[in-house]
């Protein structure tokens, strides 16, 4: 079996963005791997370990700088990687998932992939709708927000996060698109052996532009600015008094 | 040239929910002719939000997979009218079957939507809600998800005439069983007051602390990302970026610092309470009201004298 994960580069989840000039500055900011996607690359090396897969490919669309992000997937274990690039900015604004989900078919349909394992969203654009799309133009089973994974027979049983709680899925038999939430595992830290061996792994740059997917927002982003900021807030100094507060002045109780 | 919503699995009375009542809302501002709306299920609607001029029902087992679901959105778009905009919800039901649909239409969908400005023209958040996006959406037809709290929710009526159309079976995914945490309290999505712990509750046993003053108040407990990665609570009561987000008339943040991603999924609510014993927490700067106190003395406290 051959395991298809998304790496995706992205503002690190600590930093708070800043919007300047109509957009959000992307300058000097420290870029990681998508935590979601960090997920997905645990469960498929996890897959790998246990024999069930045979290879894990690691796939991540732009800049050049996505083969750092390639090599952090790679110490963790994937065997190789693939990077289509492009210099389009990859948070919504230049490339959106339409776009994403018809290279990563491309891909999928090259690589003969079995399972395509990616994060439930990435946190710069949050849309998490490159996993149900990439299923749907492949015609394959998806189950998004998966928190739990286990092979069975030719398929797999995965239990997803639902609004209510959890459901359990039955895929019968691959392949299938999984995106993963943040239980589904404890992603590991690469060690410093394993960073070595990433160096030496094969990362495959292939040209965006070259695998004839229309790469133009087809909804583009007109203007980008901040929430418009909440008003003050004062602290109360006793339950009393913000009882009062609650009852006289914001009047959200009786 | 109409809108047709898909609506999210009706409750347990058999109507249609919140979060489709909310996405009728927004459906109108889209200035469509007609609003139609799309039942999957094993029941037709008792009852749906005033607005829809039709409804259709296609009849599935009770819990379709997402597969299905969006296989029959796409028939029903392709075979029943000449729809200008196909319209779901950004809950998690949403999310997974409107950008399947939207593939499956080949279109561009816009997910999450939080503000019509115009027709084609949208708001979105991006980056934790810490940016605000304004989006045209420039194919023919139309796929969009609206986030349910940003719109107010659309009443509901009987539900009159109902079309029955067929539903296209995807058998490649197989619902197979579920667990579902019964409460009693208001859903978190659409409780008009939510209480919320976080680590600092130090302990699930803790949480029934907050579930008094909920009932108290009528309201319903979420959890912030910290509470739940360290097991005091399950998954579903995670309030922020990747879990629900609320915006209730009163929301009491309890031992929460604040952290980005919490802040995202709450920051919206009409008034926001913040108790917690460390006065430098960023919790306290979204805050209309902020107590610094030890949780364990101001909640039960609180409860006592509501």
């Amino acid at each position: 079996m051959r395991i298809l994960v998304g790496v995706k580069r992205v503002v690190d989840y600590a930093v708070k963005v800043r919007v300047q000039n109509n957009t959000v500055d992307l300058s000097n900011v420290k870029m990681s791997l998508n935590p979601f996607c960090e997920i997905a690359v645990e469960e498929a090396v996890r897959l790998k370990e246990k024999k069930a897969a045979d290879e894990v490919v690691a796939v991540s669309v732009g800049p050049k700088q996505c083969t750092e992000t390639l090599r952090t997937a790679l110490a963790m274990g994937c065997d190789r990687a693939i990077h289509i690039q492009t210099d389009r900015r990859t948070d919504y604004v230049d490339l959106q998932p339409f776009a994403v989900a018809h290279l990563f078919q491309k891909v999928v349909e090259q690589e003969e992939a079995d399972l395509v394992l990616l994060g439930k969203q990435g946190i710069d654009s949050d849309c998490g709708q490159t996993g149900p799309m990439l299923a749907g133009l492949l015609g394959w089973p998806q189950v998004t927000f998966a928190a739990k994974m286990d092979l069975e027979g030719d398929g797999m049983m995965v239990e997803r996060e639902t609004d209510a709680g959890t459901e359990t899925i039955k895929i019968p038999s691959l392949p299938a698109v999984v995106t993963c939430d943040l239980r589904l595992n404890e992603p590991r830290y690469a060690t410093l052996p394993n960073i070595m061996k990433a160096k030496k792994k094969k990362v495959d740059t292939i040209a965006a532009d070259d695998l004839g997917v229309d790469l133009e927002p087809h909804n583009p982003v007109l203007d980008i600015f901040e929430p418009p900021p909440r008003k003050e807030g004062i602290t109360v100094e006793s339950v009393d008094d913000l009882l009062d507060k609650l009852r006289n002045e914001a009047k959200v109780l009786k | 040239a109409s809108t047709l919503v898909l609506s999210d699995p009706l409750t347990a009375d058999g109507a249609a929910p919140p979060a489709t009542q909310s996405a009728v809302t927004a459906a109108a501002q889209l200035g469509g002719d007609a609003i139609e709306l799309l039942v999957v299920g094993d029941t037709p609607p008792s009852q749906v939000p005033v607005g829809v001029a039709k409804v259709y029902h296609a009849s599935t087992a009770s819990n379709a997979v997402s597969e299905t679901i969006a296989a029959t959105l796409q028939s029903v778009v392709e075979n029943k009218g000449s729809y200008d905009y196909v319209v779901g919800t950004s809950s998690k039901f949403g999310s997974t079957v409107i950008p399947r649909a939207a593939a499956l239409l080949g279109v561009s969908p816009v997910t999450d939507i939080i503000q019509v400005i115009e027709s084609d023209t949208y708001v979105r958040p991006m980056y934790a809600g810490n940016a605000l996006a304004k989006v045209q959406a420039k194919d023919a037809q139309k796929v969009l998800s609206f986030r349910p709290t940003s719109f107010d929710k659309a009443p509901l009526e009987d539900a009159g005439a109902i079309e029955s159309v067929d539903a296209t079976v995807f058998d490649k995914a197989q619902w197979h069983s579920e667990n579902v945490s019964k409460s009693d309290r208001p859903d978190l999505g659409s409780a008009n007051v939510v209480i919320s712990g976080g680590r600092g509750m130090k302990s699930g046993d803790n949480f029934p602390i907050l579930e008094a003053l909920a009932d108290k108040l009528g309201g319903a407990v979420g959890a912030s990302r910290a509470a739940v990665d360290a097991g005091f609570v399950p998954n579903d009561l995670q309030v922020g970026q990747t879990g629900k987000v609320v915006a209730p008339d009163l929301y009491i943040a309890v031992g929460i610092s604040g952290a980005i991603q919490h802040l995202s999924g709450m920051k919206d609510s009409k008034t926001i309470v913040a108790i917690n014993k460390d006065p430098e927490a960023p919790i306290f700067q979204v805050a209309d009201y902020g107590l610094v106190a030890d949780l364990f003395e101001a909640v039960p406290e609180m409860t006592e004298k509501v």
